[in-house]
């Protein structure tokens, strides 16, 4: 378990790092919080030519709030979001999701970017990107592009971030009043990637009915599934939405597969029940925003 | 004894060390040694072709590259099988590198050494092993069938097969009272595979000093003294040229008593060749695929009991799973086998078992060693009985109870030593009351209709298992104390954290009535001592607690009698104190322990203050007699051994809550209580550490853990992602009592504690979730997501 020969790389600027990444093209790979990255190269799954480790552009490490939300930056860990009283207050899903996120020494280390690059089906950030409509904002030398997060999640640890491109930072749009989030999984141990988990967005219109009711499913499909199911829980005040049939219609939409650790149909089931049980968060939280 | 250390719950010493990062272990000795890396099997069951190394050489900082054409002489054979026994008919070893076939995935191939691990990787990458690649043998049941051979020359894949029987008092035996019974049952349990997984995997470090031909290894292993033996005899060398030390041992859990592992005989002999220090740490995936694993079980049972839930007789019949080699013997399913009858009495008893091989990991001892497999059957069994008869579950096992009057209790069986099966010590009832007591069971029943009406769906469960603890055949003690007072202690087994600096040093200062600090202790070095056998089966505390103990005792009584001439006082009057011999009642008279080991030795040049002292003490040396006398050694020191007729039984009782959820299926562990007998207390500290640890790994066991071979053979989980160990998130609070039955065999009193706390894990929590479900539990571990299906198919 020791990672096959690479050049090391450690630009002192974006300029410089994005120049590395042009010259290493197909062979060059960023290294963030190194916390999925190093394990692939330890077992020798990964094995660039060239490793172009960010960890000194500390610019990139700003948390900051943007008109209509957060911007990340690809060097913020997930425990400086975690603990961002800003964050918390633009978008509380951030924190919700960020609890579930592996363990704290992990989170010391993992940046909340390299998390959307790396793309993990089972991973939560990429839910909460998919769910808002945010997205990631990737530079490569002499441009830069927004893609946004339907766009980004291309498939299984497959992302939009092409050759030479560096992640610099992702957009999370801010809660809009009288909306709610809320996140729940099940996860074989404390931290582990979740065996289903779900996050739930429920927007609320003047009459404190539910105008939006939008939900994002982690391991129950090759990308993070969004699901709006405001049709199928009824324009109702929360009390009296169906929110047991909104679960069965995100169900319905989902693809979950068997493996070692549970059963295509138990991933089903549970994604209903948890669907069910963060929608009725969020509709709680909506009523008291 | 004066100085009361032996009971106290002693802060262990080893921890400052262990906890602040300065223990040693294997891979933090020789950082500029070279590393030996492996080319393992990717295939469960192949052909080896050809090994084409060409590519590799042009590896920079590559020093070789071994395969088994190039061992020599007794290095090319078969790994030797440790433990034979007679139904072992057909036992198998590994060669250290494959010899023409490999038969697990993860089987070492080609050994590569070079300038550090990475470029030894590197090479390791650019071999090519062309393979034949045959259809493996998977799974015990399809092993059974043997359709398909692990080994052309073991028929059926059978490697053992052996019967038990232990007919009733009046010689009827087990099927016929089985016929006969008012009541009888009949089910399947499985059990699935786990392992050791110790934090620190294996490791060996070589260094051959070629001017003194003489050879050092450093190993994480639990038994240094037979690694020696080991290398020297593989390695051709004269045992008194080959050191063997067990530093800091991260985990041991039973994987490193097997020896020697093919890495430990080869990079000796690699640092020999080469003239180098070579070392080799073992990575997390070479532990999964390449040491070995435990558990696996397929077991029958028929019962026959009477209206009472009183045992009549009892069925087993046990496939067992091996894995590709036998290297340890059949220990585990004998055991299995011999220790499930737990604190019963069976009335008859039949068990027979079947040992196949499979094309995967080689089986050997892991912690609780087949007791829980034994514990999960018996007490299933117990549960099923009281279910059928509508009885209390404690009840039941109250009516089948080997009462305190019983002992010493036969069990009519032969033990994993080859002693017969007779337990010497115990209060089964009083355990029993005292684990109702400590979970509240007989209150349970109407918690758990509270919980219903909130919709919460609790459970409880109860399991109990007798341990054969210390086996033999011996363990040793060196004790001695030198002329600056300070007690040296030694004893050949080997530590891997359990505490036995603390336990063995509150033994000796208690013994002596010297305080603890003047006590220093050494274990599993071959400089210090060098007649062990290991550190498994729950032993070391009453195998080498003793041995110390008798050694101490030694050491003592050569004290008294040295300080009585001294002192000119009958030795029979003397005491130590604090390290001072005294003539009992007359604190006055005294002399130091430190001035004692003086005059021990004849020979006293003032090399300190207390040897100059000590010349007021020496009286004139007898002409007419020599200096030093007949029957008498220099030196204030004492070794002694302790080798006990058969195993002690330590006991125990484990009961726990656990909650279900009724739409995730997820179960939690409300509380979890323990009732331990152990004997006499060394340090009770010590012992409730050794309990939480074992139920966490029991945890593990009964809801986690498992090994997910697919049908190639390949194990699809071998990290610790998908290998689900337990974290402390995981593990409940373990509420404990001590109950302390002395063992009349051995001088202390004591009973093993090591294992205890595993063994009856999967069985709890398997009894409590069947409570809570109302479903049978009959595998384990058990999943969220086989507890939907399992609700699935009862509704
Ligand atoms: C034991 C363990 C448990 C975990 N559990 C969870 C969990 O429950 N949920 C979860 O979501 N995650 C979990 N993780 C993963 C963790 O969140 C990682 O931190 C995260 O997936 C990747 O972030 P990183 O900064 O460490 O990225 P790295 O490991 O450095 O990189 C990951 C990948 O992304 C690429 N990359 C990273 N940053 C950039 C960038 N700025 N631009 C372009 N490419 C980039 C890298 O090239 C690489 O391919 C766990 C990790 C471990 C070790």
């Amino acid at each position: 378990m020791k990672p096959p020969p690479f050049d090391y790389h450690r630009p002192s600027s974006l300029g410089e790092a994005l120049d590395v990444l042009a010259g290493t093209g197909e062979d060059g790979k960023v290294l963030a919080g190194g916390q999925s990255l190093i394990p692939l190269l330890n077992m020798r799954l990964a094995a660039p030519a060239h490793l172009v480790d960010i960890n000194r552009l500390t610019d990139l490490a700003a948390v900051e709030e943007e008109p209509g939300g957060l911007r990340v930056g690809a060097l913020a860990r997930h425990s400086r979001v975690e603990r961002s009283a800003r964050a918390a207050e633009v978008q509380p899903l951030l924190g919700q999701a960020l609890r579930l996120v592996a363990h704290p020494v992990i989170r010391n280390r993992g940046t909340v970017v390299g998390s959307l690059v790396h793309a993990d089906p089972a991973a939560e950030l990429p839910a909460v990107l998919a769910l808002l409509g945010g997205s990631v904002r990737l530079a490569r030398r002499g441009g830069t592009r927004d893609v946004p997060a339907a766009g980004f999640f291309t498939g299984p640890l497959e992302s939009a971030a092409g050759p030479g491109e560096l992640a610099v930072s992702a957009f999370f749009p801010a809660l809009a009043p009288r909306s709610g989030t809320a996140f729940h999984e099940v996860a074989r141990r404390h931290g582990d990637y979740a065996l289903a988990g779900v996050a739930a967005l429920v927007g609320l219109d003047d009459d404190l009915r539910v105008s939006v009711a939008r939900v994002a499913c982690v391991s129950v499909g090759p990308v993070p599934l969004v699901a709006d199911v405001v049709g199928a829980c009824g324009h109702r005040p929360p009390a009296s939405a169906d929110w047991a049939g909104a679960a069965r219609a995100v169900q319905d939409r989902i693809e979950p597969e068997t493996d070692i650790h549970a059963t295509a149909d138990y991933r089903r089931h549970l994604t209903g029940v948890l669907a069910e049980r963060a929608l009725r968060d969020a509709a709680r939280e909506a009523l008291h925003a | 004894m004066t100085t009361k250390l032996f009971g106290e719950p002693v802060q262990r010493r080893e921890d400052p060390r262990l906890l602040t990062g300065r223990g040693r272990y294997l891979d933090d000795l020789g950082p500029d040694a070279l590393a030996a890396a492996f080319v393992r099997s990717p295939h469960a069951h192949a052909l080896i072709r050809d090994i084409d190394v060409s590519d590799a050489l042009d590896v920079d900082g590559l020093v070789a590259i071994y395969t088994w054409e190039d061992l020599p002489d007794r290095l090319a054979e078969p790994l030797p099988l440790l433990i034979p026994h007679p139904a072992l008919t057909h036992g198998r070893t590994a060669h250290p590198l494959a010899r023409e076939r490999v038969r697990h995935v993860g089987e070492p191939v080609v050994m590569v050494v070079a300038r550090d691990r990475y470029l030894a990787e590197d090479a390791c990458a650019l071999i090519r092993v062309d393979y034949e690649v045959l259809k493996p043998v998977v799974g015990v049941e399809e092993a059974a069938q043997g359709a398909r051979l692990v080994h052309d020359d073991v028929p059926g894949n059978v490697g053992a097969h052996l019967v038990q029987e232990a007919p009733a008092a009046d010689g009827r035996d087990a099927r016929e009272l089985i016929e006969d019974a008012p009541h009888t049952l009949a089910f399947r349990l499985d059990v699935e595979r786990s392992a050791s997984m110790p934090l620190e995997g294996r490791g060996v470090y070589a260094r051959w000093d070629a001017d003194d031909s003489s050879l050092r290894v450093y190993s994480s292993t639990q038994t240094s003294t037979s690694v020696r033996m080991a290398v020297a005899a593989k390695l051709g060398l004269p045992l008194p040229k080959v050191e063997v030390i067990a530093p800091d041992v991260g985990g041991g859990f039973g994987v490193k008593i097997v020896h020697p592992w093919p890495e430990e005989v080869l990079v000796p002999w690699a640092a020999m060749l080469l003239g180098r220090e070579v070392k080799w740490a073992e990575d997390r995936r070479e532990h999964f695929i390449s040491s070995a694993h435990e558990r696996a079980q397929v077991q029958f049972v028929r019962v026959g009991f009477d209206d009472d839930g009183r045992l009549l007789g009892l069925e087993v019949t046990i496939l067992h799973d091996h894995g590709a080699y036998t290297p340890y013997g059949i220990i585990v399913p004998i055991i299995t086998s011999t220790q499930l009858p737990g604190p019963y009495k069976l009335g008859a008893y039949r068990v027979e078992f079947s040992s196949v091989y499979t094309n995967t990991v080689q089986v050997t001892p892991y912690r609780g060693a087949g007791r829980p497999q034994a514990v999960f059957c018996m007490e299933r069994t117990m549960d099923r009985i009281a279910a059928h008869l509508g009885l209390d579950r404690t009840a039941v096992r109250a009516a089948n109870f080997i009462q305190p009057d019983e002992f010493p209790y036969d069990q009519g069986l032969t033990f994993q030593d080859g002693r017969p099966l007779i337990y010497d010590s115990g209060d089964y009832p009083e355990s029993l009351r005292m684990l109702k007591e400590l979970i509240g069971w007989d209150a349970f029943p109407a918690e758990k209709e509270r919980a219903a009406a909130e919709g919460r769906r609790i459970g409880i469960g109860v399991g109990c298992y007798v341990e054969g603890t210390g086996v033999g055949p011996y363990e040793g003690g060196h004790v001695q104390i030198t002329s600056d007072g300070r007690v040296h202690v030694s004893t050949g087994l080997t530590s891997q954290g359990q505490g036995h600096e603390t336990v063995f040093a509150q033994i000796a200062a208690t013994e002596l009535g010297v305080p603890l600090e003047r006590v220093s202790v050494v274990t599993g070095d071959t400089r210090r001592f060098g007649y062990a056998v290991g550190t498994f089966a729950s032993r070391a505390a009453v195998m080498s607690g003793n041995a110390i103990a008798l050694a101490c005792r030694k050491v003592r009584e050569k004290a008294l009698r040295i300080a009585a001439d001294a002192l000119e006082a009958d030795p029979r009057d003397l005491e130590i104190t604090d390290g001072m011999v005294h003539v009992a009642g007359s604190p006055g008279a005294a002399i130091p322990l430190a001035t004692v080991a003086v005059l021990s030795n004849p020979l006293r040049y003032a090399f300190d203050a207390e040897a100059a002292r000590a010349t007021q003490f020496a009286g004139a040396s007898s002409p007419d007699r020599p200096p030093v006398d007949e029957g008498e050694e220099p030196g204030l020191e004492g070794r002694d051994y302790y080798s006990p007729i058969r195993s002690t039984f330590a006991s125990g009782m484990h009961a726990a809550i656990v909650e279900t959820d009724p739409l995730t299926a997820e179960i939690r562990i409300l509380r979890y209580a323990v009732v331990h007998d152990c004997g006499n207390l060394v340090n009770p500290m010590i012992v409730e550490g050794q309990i939480h640890g074992g139920v966490a790994q029991g945890v593990g066991g009964a809801l986690y853990e498992r090994m997910v071979y697919d049908g190639h053979g390949q194990l699809l989980n071998a990290s610790f992602m998908d290998f689900l160990m337990p974290y402390a998130t995981e593990v409940p609070k373990v509420e404990t009592a001590h109950l302390q039955t002395p063992s009349p065999l051995n001088p202390l009193g004591i009973k093993g504690a090591g294992e205890a706390g595993v063994i009856p894990v999967s069985a709890v929590i398997a009894s409590a979730v069947e409570d809570a479900e109302g479903i049978p539990i009959t595998r384990m571990p058990l999943s969220p997501s086989e507890l939907f299906d399992l609700r699935r198919a009862a509704s």
